[in-house]
């Protein structure tokens, strides 16, 4: 992390607009594509103006075509640009998946390393906004499995700050998850100037003793919250913020779950084959002894969708208090 | 009465038991204590014995398939009692208070008899239980802290044994988990008070030292050894033999001179032929196992219910180890000669110094032969192994000036046999004849015969 002398409250979209200018300022090669990007300066307002001060030709207006966009995006990053794509949402990631996985996430290996793909695809994802079917998934445990691509979710400003400075420093393509309910809802305090956070690194938020709770995007502020509920009844909650999906931190996780010896894995995305499993087959696998519970994974039902109707959305997200329900099972079990 | 009867525990450290074979139909009756199924773990093949009289109604396992101890195997319907309505008839026994405590029995409750041995199954059941859902963490730990699972209470959900529980117990000490254990009744019976034990220290010590300074191979002044599994086991016999069954404690003195010649002859060829040391101890088996003919209340055992007398003699041999001590058991010691008996001995001495011993060689035993006096030891008063009449020493062998029948004095071979009794079992007159028997036995052996 650069040396920064002072920094300034932003919610997380303002931190990802500063890292963009920045990062459009600093190096002429970085290219913004997208829908509404241009013109539109992005639905959430993240690119407002940006059209104006760097021109159309490195703030692009796509087509609704995300195959082409992140298609184009590839070449242009094998050619030496640096460019962020952007899928308007991640619901609409699915028919870039060739250009993702088949594409960027293979040409350092295909090219034998001749070619890289210093590409990220940023894209907000996540529920809890009565988004409704086309505008609510998670997608990262469609991506996690593929090797080659980076996985990034940050919960905070400035770890968005920091890590999107990464995704767009590192030499290939990373996936940068973040959370639509957290944009305008949370708020803190942001380094000025350029810094990076490095990527595969999870960050404990909260230090505790009697389980390990690990989570990612919206349902880490959520599980802080429920913590420190149980912290009020005298039991002690470890929270440990993802940060990374892919590479994971198996080195915090691990040290975490020896520690308190429980492990509870809460995530927004559904519960078959999600990001949770991972976790859960890595800490059997290498912490096996130092279990004394069952790992257990809080995750939305395996229904196909988030419905529109609250009771529906209300029924596919977890909340606070279904959280510290579930800790507080696992600490007196 | 409807009896439920459940997998028994065959072995210290056994969760689970496969029903080998069925030796009773579904209608078939069953007198008490008749063997009706046969059991096996990986170590053990046993017939489990009928615990009532009655008609079995159900078979609930299959031949072949495994189930956790404590899980209910079959239904006896108890004769004589009009089924299932009324209470009237003979009270549950142990097995049904077992059944009632085990969290997989799938039986109504029964009220346990409120007898101390009633009590104890279902404590036993639930110590089974903290074993059984023991996290690998807790397993772990009790591992590194020689510590008993069984010994610890839980403080997790539904009394579940956690890894703090384990490192606390182990904070405070083998005083204090011995002392745990007893509170918990971990075979104590009715005397499982923890201020019962003398000797054991009411506060654990103030600072324990770091583990693995001290051994029992290598003590150190001022530190505490951790009991491991096998002292924790004797410390509970002991205390449970010596809480439950009344000592009373008698002296004979024979004379070996002619056994102790045969014994010479024979012993170059013996170990020529069977790679096995011939010492006196077969020899007083076999009068020993003669006299228990004679005397069967000795190879007797206290019940609640009554004195069981033993159909089997098996002769258990304490065989003291540098860090403890071994009992195992010749089985159907009665059936062998003073050679078979001699083989026996070096083949479980054998594996007992090898540490080979297996659940089979340990349990079963119905009395006890203490060969104490290889040291010179001239009197002992050994403690009963726990289930059993007695037990019986050998003293070592001294030449002694001996006044004879008729008033001529001769230098004799002389030992002394020591004998400690269950008084429950058996008064004075009985045990007084068991060790005349043994002395007229031993004293008419040899100088001549085949072994």
């Amino acid at each position: 992390m650069a040396v920064t002398t002072s920094s300034k409250v932003l919610n997380n979209v303002e931190a990802v607009r500063e890292t963009l200018y920045e990062a459009m300022k600093a190096d002429d090669r970085t290219i913004i594509l997208g829908e509404d990007v241009g013109n539109r300066g992005n639905v959430f307002l993240i690119t407002k103006d940006f059209i104006n001060e760097f021109g159309p030709e490195r703030v692009i207006d796509t087509p609704i075509a995300e195959a082409s966009i992140v298609g184009i995006a590839v070449g242009m990053a094998m050619e030496g640009l640096r460019p962020i794509a952007e899928i308007q949402f991640a619901d609409f990631i699915y028919p870039a998946f060739n250009q993702i996985v088949g594409e960027a996430a293979k040409t350092r290996y295909r090219s034998n390393g001749e070619y890289t793909c210093p590409l990220v695809i940023r894209t907000p994802y996540g529920g809890g906004v009565r988004g409704a079917l086309s505008h609510s998934v998670s997608i990262e445990a469609l991506f996690y499995h593929v090797p080659g691509l980076k996985i990034v979710a940050p919960a905070f400003p400035a770890d968005v700050k920091g890590l999107l400075n990464a995704a767009i420093d590192d030499p290939d393509p990373v996936l940068f998850l973040e959370h639509k309910k957290t944009y305008r809802l949370i708020k803190g305090e942001v380094p000025e100037g350029h810094y990076t956070i490095p990527l595969g690194k999870a960050n404990v938020v909260k230090e505790g003793t009697q389980l390990t709770v690990v989570s990612y995007g919206l349902y880490v502020h959520w599980a802080l919250e429920a913590a420190q509920q149980l912290q009020s009844e005298g039991l002690s909650v470890e929270v440990v913020d993802l940060r990374s999906i892919r590479p994971m931190d198996k080195a915090t996780i691990l040290s975490s779950v020896e520690k308190t010896r429980k492990l509870l894995i809460i995530h927004e995305d559904n519960k078959f084959g999600g990001i949770g499993a991972e976790i859960s087959a890595m800490v059997a696998e290498e912490a096996l002894f130092h279990l004394d519970a069952p790992i257990r994974r809080h995750c939305a039902p395996d229904v196909p969708a988030m419905g529109y109707a609250l009771p529906l959305e209300e029924e596919y997200m977890s909340s606070p208090a279904e959280m510290a329900q579930a800790m507080r099972e696992m600490v007196k079990f | 009465m409807a009896t439920t009867i459940t997998m028994p525990q065959l072995g210290e450290t056994v969760t689970e038991g496969t029903v080998a074979q069925w030796l009773k139909k579904v209608g078939d009756s069953v007198e008490k204590y008749e063997a009706f199924v046969e059991v096996s773990t990986d170590k053990v093949n046993a017939e489990v014995p009928s615990p009532v009289t009655g008609v079995i109604t159900q078979m609930l396992v299959k031949e072949g398939e495994t189930v956790p101890t404590g899980a209910p195997i079959a239904i006896i319907d108890e004769v004589g009692a009009a089924s299932g309505t009324n209470t009237a008839g003979t009270e549950p026994t142990q097995q049904v208070a077992n059944a009632a405590g085990a969290p997989a029995a799938a039986t109504p409750a029964h009220s346990g008899n409120g007898s101390s041995n009633g009590q104890r199954n279902a404590v036993d059941a639930n110590a089974d239980a903290a074993l059984r859902s023991a996290s690998p963490a807790v397993r772990k730990l009790a591992r590194e802290h020689h510590i008993d699972i069984r010994t610890v209470s839980g403080s997790g959900a539904n009394g579940r044994v956690t890894a703090d529980d384990v490192l606390t117990a182990s904070r405070m000490g083998p005083a204090a988990a011995v002392g745990q254990a007893i509170g918990v009744g971990t075979n104590f019976g009715a005397t499982g008070a923890p201020a019962a034990m003398p000797g054991t220290p009411s506060k654990p010590p103030a600072a324990p030292p770091a583990s693995g300074t001290s051994t029992y191979a290598d003590p150190i002044p001022g530190t505490l050894i951790p009991l491991n599994q096998a002292r924790r086991i004797i410390a509970e016999r002991m205390v449970e033999s010596k809480h439950t069954a009344p000592h009373a404690w008698s002296m004979v003195e024979i004379d070996v001179t002619n056994v102790w010649k045969w014994r010479t002859r024979e012993k170059d060829r013996f170990e020529r032929e069977t790679g096995y040391k011939l010492t006196l101890l077969p020899f007083f088996m076999r009068a020993v196992v003669e006299s228990l003919a004679a005397f069967p209340l000795m190879n007797a055992k206290f019940t609640p219910e009554g004195l069981y007398v033993n159909k089997d003699v098996n002769i258990g041999i304490a065989i003291g180890l540098s860090t403890n001590l071994v009992v195992p058991v010749i089985k159907n010691a009665d059936k062998l000669s003073i050679k078979g008996l001699a083989i026996a001995a070096g083949e479980l001495i054998d594996k007992a110094r090898r540490n080979k011993l297996g659940v089979d060689d340990l349990s079963g035993g119905t009395f006890t032969v203490n060969n104490n006096g290889a040291n010179g030891s001239w009197a002992s008063a050994p403690i009963i192994n726990a289930g059993q009449a007695g037990i019986v020493t050998m003293e070592t062998v001294v030449k002694k000036p001996v006044v004879r029948e008729d008033d001529a004095i001769a230098i004799r071979q002389m030992m002394n046999s020591c004998l400690s009794l269950d008084h429950r079992v058996v008064d004075g007159y009985v045990a007084s004849g068991f060790l005349a028997d043994l002395k007229k036995r031993l004293e008419r052996m040899g100088p001549d015969g085949a072994l």
